[in-house]
């Protein structure tokens, strides 16, 4: 039998239900896990105390067939969201110490779903990396190897602790954010679905922003299904986000019949870039080849402003982030420098920030400064937004010529090496080369893994679907994942 | 419409030490919008609380918390918007303006720089004698009020409140069409005053709650006439802006400051710098805050946590139908209906709840006499107590009273006074209080007669007097009305006299 911490959630659901486990063995085989995990590095403020008495909880409600979807499910949290009386430092030192008063709306649907809190993952800090590297808690390592090799691996980022901790079977699935591809790039990288949904589907309020058009939280999981059954927990109207759609939420779970037929799914010609790795080419040429045998129609599309939409995204992101990051002064909460003799306001600031954020923060917060300054707001920061509008238009006109969703590689690489390119900002940033245009339009993405390199590490393919039909979405990849057959696990070293 | 007949006053012009000057005048005026409620969280705006008790965790700044708008503040600016006669946007937008204080909790203020929700409009300021200023209001823009930062209750520390932290703020921009410092006040008052009638700011300078940036700059006669005709504000001069007035009397002496010095720095052959003043009332001076070079670049940029505020017309035709009179009309009304002086009409109509007052008791009665009472007796009294109207001892229900006396001829004005003194100062129904007091006046001719004649029969000498020169009946009414204790109907005495001394 698998172990409890290795099962999807649908099967401990079922397993639970049927009475072949408690929650508080489910839990303690998670907890087990995570205490023999400390090389990963990818929870960093675990609540076994939480833990045990949210499974205990949970118990008590499968004993009185009193149980919502979720009861019994042991979940990790991405440490951007905030999570009452629990550390909740968005991967900062400037949020050191910080424990909210609150819960945020997207985590509190979850315990009211009966999830069980097993603590908080690491990620870049405030969300700005990819690689997981700017964490202040240090980087997490990519639970996959290279074979025999044992060079340390990236998960990806922002959410890398998330990816790391679902694919090292740590939890049974954990959430994410992401705002130019903080889910799907990390997920990819660990062979899990991640899943980004449409802008406004989830509440933001009590996630640390980063940038408030941008981000949106989604579920990371082993499966398409759990993603559906997370998705569902996870949604929903919030008054008080005034981004979030009032829509009524689906059973995504019921929408997965795996049928495509009649499907057009659209491959855009602009994702084909300049020395992408054949690997890369060949599994995108395998994933339209599952599609159309499971009865879609290929179709190839053009996308044109595809090309603007990473320095675009480059511009909007930090200009919105420096704004976002201005509370972080040292005044209320966090981090405070000691401020030495006739130190003012002004130096309490600067040390402040200086000591509390990291290099990558800061090169956002003043590359977001510098395109909101006077003098180069339109030239920066307006033509990104046009930009913006523009591929968002660009999507519109294949979503109305018919098309139901458009498949692309996840990301140009496998998992690369932890400090290969923490050096080199711009390579880091093409990372997000094939996920921002999603969050700058503000559609649904989804990464399913589908293959392994020639080293043996996870590939991942995106697709991308119609504003608010996540449903429809998670049917097409359920349909890829079930042609793809994906079923490999990291060989556990750690 | 009545203002129309209004001509604009003539400009203040300051003889310079080489020539003469005029002031040109623009605000931004901030009015503390009336809810109870702040503008994005529900944290109460009560004044005088607790440091730091009224403060939500999106007030506070905490992370993840997002701003949600209270659309009561949104009816309220919208009714604003429509108290002025200025266009009302029904897309607008909020922006943050980003500086770093710690008052300032989220390190931006969210406001409407790019897409106010009102427009233009105007506001007419009457400067006495026939003379009204046009002033354009540019703009109104809902915004956040910042905290309170207190720098003098510890030698090495700073303090902050963040009560007022969030609270709805509307600024009320204007044109530069204010030509004095006493226009300047004027206009302020005058913006009170609608404030107050539409209910939408208290106005209550004192705690802050209406509030004014004055930008002050000088130019030569014939400068602005050429600025007008062109709207090219090349042709004004160099503006300073003097920040956060709470005082009209500062603002007037601030403006004459602030203009005096101009001038000189003109005339010396200088060059105003455009930057930011201080008034320092202990002084009388303005001094510079911040020069155009130390100021902050504000990086506005639309605010992502809010999508565009949309509202509908028919939101807004109701806000409309439920406006209540406003100043300008309120006075042509009292002036028509109740036949008052253009002066009196003023200064009932000054404030809202005077002008109710007024009106509860002018309602079926002589309007002019209840205008004499309220102004003169009522106001009078209250003013030196120091009392407001809301503090009056005395109801519309018992003025009205007392002036129902005098009309039916049942007290005269004298014992009216009396009368009103009593119910000041005990209360009660003035009609019971004459009854029980025995101060209706004597209309009973016969009982006069009685007393006239008693009168003439006591002081034969004074009836020839007076027959040879009748200035002096008027002797004889005093001592009837003494005779009397003054309950004599003074009408009928007189009448009575002249007829028994026959002139």
């Amino acid at each position: 039998m698998t172990a409890l911490n290795a099962l999807t959630v649908a099967a401990a659901r079922d397993g639970l239900r049927a009475g072949e486990f408690t929650a508080a063995e489910l839990t303690e085989a998670c907890l087990t896990a995570i205490d023999a995990a400390g090389a990963l590095n990818a929870v960093v403020h675990p609540t076994p105390d939480i833990a045990r008495d949210h499974a205990a909880a949970a118990d008590a409600r499968l004993k009185d067939a009193d149980a919502p979807a979720l009861t019994g499910i042991p979940l990790g949290i991405k440490d951007l969201f905030c999570t009452r009386h629990v550390a909740s430092q968005a991967g900062s030192r400037i949020l050191e110490g910080f424990r909210p008063e609150y819960e945020s709306t997207v985590t509190r649907q979850l315990w009211e779903s009966g999830a069980v809190m097993l603590g908080k993952l690491n990620m870049d800090e405030f969300a700005m990396g990819s690689s997981n590297e700017t964490s202040t808690y240090g980087p997490v390592t990519n639970p996959w190897r290279r074979g025999n090799d044992d060079t340390a691996l990236t998960p990806g980022g922002s959410s890398g602790g998330s990816a790391a901790a679902v694919a090292a079977d740590l939890c049974l699935a954990a959430t994410g954010t992401d705002t130019g591809g903080s889910i799907r790039q990390p997920a990819a990288f660990v062979g899990i679905t991640g899943l980004k949904p449409t802008y406004g589907r989830c509440s933001r309020w009590g996630i640390v922003a980063f940038a408030s058009s941008l981000d949106q939280a989604g579920p990371m999981t082993k499966d398409v299904r759990d993603a559906a059954i997370l998705l569902t927990a996870m949604a929903g109207h919030d008054p008080l986000d005034s981004t979030s759609a009032d829509l009524a939420v689906p059973d995504f779970e019921a929408m997965l019949t795996g049928d495509i037929r009649g499907k057009v799914i659209g491959i855009p010609r602009e994702y084909r870039m300049e020395g992408m790795p054949q690997e890369i080419e060949d599994l995108w040429t395998r994933g339209r080849e599952m599609l159309a045998d499971a009865g879609a129609e290929m179709r190839d599309i053009t996308l044109p402003h595809t090309k603007y939409a990473l320095p675009a995204y480059y511009v909007i992101a930090p200009a919105e982030a420096s704004s976002n990051l201005a509370r972080y002064d040292g005044v209320r909460y966090g981090h405070r420098a000691r401020l030495g003799q006739g130190d003012g306001v002004t130096e309490m600031y600067e040390k402040t920030r200086a000591e509390g954020f990291g290099a990558e923060v800061k090169r956002r917060v003043m590359i977001g400064t510098y395109v909101l300054s006077a003098g180069f707001y339109d030239a920066y920061y307006n033509r990104a937004r046009k930009v913006r509008t523009l591929i968002k238009r660009d999507f519109e006109r294949v979503f109305d010529d018919g098309i139901n969703a458009i498949l692309t590689p996840a990301t140009p690489s496998a998992a690369f090496e932890l400090g290969r390119i923490s050096d080199d900002p711009v390579e880091m940033y093409l990372n997000d080369v094939f996920t921002v245009t999603v969050n700058l339009a503000g559609l649904p993405g989804i990464a399913v893994p589908a293959g392994l390199d020639r080293q043996g590490l996870p590939l991942g393919l995106q697709l991308i679907g119609r504003p608010w039909e996540e449903g429809d979405l998670l049917n097409t990849a359920y349909a890829l994942e079930r042609a793809a057959g994906y079923v490999e696990k990291p060989a556990k070293w750690w | 419409m009545l203002d129309l007949a209004y001509d604009p006053p003539a400009p203040k012009v300051i003889q310079g030490a080489l020539h003469d000057w005029e002031l040109v005048i623009g605000m931004e005026v901030h009015a503390q919008v009336a809810s109870k409620a702040k503008l994005f969280s529900g944290a109460s705006t009560q004044f005088g609380a607790e440091p730091n008790s009224n403060v939500a965790f999106v007030d506070a700044g905490m992370p993840g918390m997002l701003p949600v708008i209270n659309e009561g503040c949104v009816a309220l600016a919208v009714k604003t918007g429509l108290g002025l006669k200025a266009q009302i946007n029904l897309v607008s937008a909020f922006d943050r303006k980003n500086y770093f204080y710690p008052d300032l909790p989220q390190g931006y203020q969210i406001s409407q720089l790019y897409h106010p929700i009102v427009g233009e409009g105007e506001v007419l300021v009457e400067m006495g004698g026939g003379l009204a200023r046009r002033v354009r209001i540019e703009r109104i823009h809902l915004e956040q009020d910042a905290g309170k930062s207190i720098h003098d209750m510890d030698p090495h520390m700073s303090f902050v409140d963040l009560n007022r932290t969030g609270v709805a703020l509307m600024e009320i921009v204007s044109r530069p069409d204010l030509r004095g410092p006493d226009e300047a006040a004027a206009y302020v008052s005058k913006l009170r005053q609608i404030l107050r009638y539409l209910g939408t700011c208290d106005g209550n300078m004192q705690n802050g709650n209406l509030r004014a940036d004055v930008n002050v700059s000088v130019c030569r006669p014939g400068d602005y006439e050429r600025y007008w005709e062109t709207q090219d504000f090349a042709h004004l001069g160099t503006r300073c802006e003097i920040k956060n007035m709470n005082s009209l009397r500062f603002i007037q002496a601030a403006i004459d400051y602030e203009a005096r010095r101009q001038i000189g720095i003109l005339e010396d052959g200088g060059s105003v710098v455009q930057e930011t003043r201080l008034y320092d009332p202990d002084r009388g001076e303005t001094r510079s805050m911040r020069s155009k070079e130390e100021a902050h670049d504000y990086r506005y940029f639309p605010c992502p946590d809010l999508l565009p505020l949309e509202i509908e017309q028919a939101w807004v035709d109701d806000i409309a139908a439920a406006m209540p009179e406003l100043p300008d009309a309120k006075k042509a009304r009292f002036i028509a209906e109740f036949g008052l002086s253009d002066y009196d009409a003023g200064v009932l109509t000054a404030d809202v709840e005077n002008a109710a007052y007024f009106e509860a008791v002018a309602q079926g009665r002589d309007g002019k006499m209840a205008a004499n009472w309220v102004i003169n007796e009522l106001f009078g009294r209250l003013k030196r107590e120091d009392h407001t109207i809301a503090e009056s001892p005395v109801s519309p229900a018992q003025l009205g009273g007392i002036v129902d006396l005098i009309q039916a001829g049942d007290i005269s004005g004298k014992i009216a006074k009396d009368l009103f003194e009593i119910v000041y100062a005990e209360g009660g129904d003035p009609a019971e209080i004459v009854e029980a007091r025995g101060m209706r006046q004597v209309t009973d001719t016969g009982a006069i007669e009685a007393a006239v004649d008693a009168v003439i029969a006591a002081n034969p000498a004074q009836v020839e007097k007076a027959r040879a020169n009748p200035k002096l009946a008027g002797w004889f009414v005093g001592q009837v009305m003494k005779a009397t204790g003054g309950k004599a109907n003074p009408k009928a005495v007189n009448e009575i006299v002249t007829a028994k001394l026959g002139l």
